[in-house]
């Protein structure tokens, strides 16, 4: 991709690099379910309540 | 674990043999160095200064003896006492890596006896070698007190061991700021050389890489060892290590898995921060894929299904392909992708007598390592200090 200002580059690669925090901040929540859905003690404090 | 082996009565083993043939040969090559200097066992140039004793050795060392400062924080610092077991094994492997880490650098260094240099004679607190330096140098005085307490307890000098761990906590702390600073600034050495290291692997993040990969190098090197321990000192072990080693093995690889999620993330948007996206349909870029999703992505899923189904045998997998992408990681940025544009003939390849000294200096930490495990109280309790630390 060209650029003509700097203006330009620095909107496209910080609007690339928030896409890339925003996906991978939602990605970070559906893998963090799938590594702890089935841990033994996810309801232990309720369970003791 | 039932398919434990017995230890061997003979000292004539394969393993033994083969260990006595790579320590002679490494001897030799060792006067020859010390005697004839670098130009006589090196291909290292003015374009290559560093070679592969910076780039596995040094880079590649420092990174997998990260367990010990992963290890003695989570149980330390965030109270995770399930994992207590395996803070002396983690120290015992970080001690002894970061003791031989120097150890290579003597064999690197032109004036190998100039070594403290910058810490008494030239100091250049404005330079990140200087920071690497200081910091290996405390580091290791930390490690040397936080391992001291199984010779203590050996030679059963009960003041010294005492004192050595009533510090536990506060070498704790400082043990945790020096790695955060020196395996940053290792990456930082490489901002010095934007032009030279390739842009896929160049990145104003580079410190912040270095640091946060070197978090599931360390654990990945618990996981690691102590699947070998149980299978080759399982004798060494008492109930405590056998008990907890299953749940070290499955936290550290859940862990493991988080870190490895969050790197992969950072390096893409390292990427797109500098906008390198075009060089991914370049044969480079293919070697960036390689690295990234074979060795980054892959080990990343391969820990979050083993932490799910509980399954060891994944976990350890998991961790060998982790080591693996450490090394390829550190490798390409001190070697393969640096001087990337220069023509093939002015590139670095090591000589048989660079790897062979690499692989002398691995064998001989190796069989350091396997001496204190057997002859020191590091899998199991000692019977004097059972329940003392």
């Amino acid at each position: 991709m060209e650029f003509m200002t700097l203006h330009d580059f620095m909107f496209w690669t910080k609007g690339m690099a928030y896409i890339g925090m925003g996906v991978g901040l939602v990605a970070f929540v559906a893998f963090w379910l799938f590594l702890s859905e089935r841990d033994e003690d996810k309801f232990a404090d309720t369970e003791e309540e | 674990m039932s398919h434990h082996t017995t230890p061997s009565k003979t000292l004539w083993t394969p393993a033994n043999i083969l260990t006595a043939v790579i320590l002679a040969i490494g001897l030799i090559l060792t006067v020859k160095r010390f005697t004839m200097g670098l130009g006589s066992v090196t291909n290292l140039t003015d374009d290559n200064p560093w070679g592969i004793w910076i780039g596995f050795d040094l880079l590649c060392g420092v990174a997998l003896a990260a367990g010990g400062y992963t290890t003695s924080a989570a149980v330390y610092l965030f109270g995770m006492k399930k994992y207590h077991s395996a803070v002396r094994p983690a120290i015992t492997t970080a001690f002894l890596g970061y003791a031989f880490v120097v150890f290579a650098l003597l064999y690197d260094l032109g004036r190998y006896y100039r070594l403290p240099y910058p810490l008494t004679i030239y100091p250049g607190p404005t330079s990140f070698l200087f920071e690497v330096g200081l910091c290996v140098a405390l580091y290791l005085t930390v490690l040397a007190i936080e391992f001291s307490p199984a010779l203590w307890e050996t030679l059963r000098w009960k003041k010294l061991r005492f004192w050595a761990h009533s510090l536990t906590l506060v070498l704790t702390i400082f043990g945790v700021v020096l790695s955060t600073l020196h395996q940053s600034s290792l990456g930082g050495l490489y901002l010095l050389a934007p032009s030279k290291l390739h842009p896929l692997w160049y990145s104003p993040y580079l410190a912040l890489f270095f640091f946060i990969s070197s978090i599931p190098a360390g654990l990945s090197m618990v996981i690691f060892e102590g699947r070998l321990s149980h299978k080759f000192l399982h004798h060494k072990m008492d109930q405590t290590h056998i008990d907890e080693a299953p749940g070290v093995t499955l936290g550290f690889a859940k862990a493991a898995a988080v870190v490895l999620f969050t790197y992969f993330n950072l390096k893409w948007i390292g990427v797109a921060l500098d906008n390198n996206w075009h060089y991914l349909s370049t044969g480079w870029g293919t070697w960036f894929l390689v690295e990234m999703l074979g060795f980054v992505l892959l080990p990343c899923l391969m820990y979050a299904v083993a932490a799910r189904e509980k399954n060891q045998k994944l976990a350890f997998w998991a961790s060998i392909v982790t080591v693996l992408g450490i090394v390829l990681n550190r490798l390409n940025i001190s070697l393969v992708a640096f001087n990337w544009q220069l023509p093939t003939e002015l590139r670095y390849v090591p000589s048989w007598e660079e790897i062979m000294i690499t692989v002398f200096i691995v064998t001989l930490e190796i069989t350091v390592l396997r001496i204190c495990l057997n002859k020191l109280p590091i899998l199991h309790e000692h019977p004097e200090f059972k329940g003392a630390h």
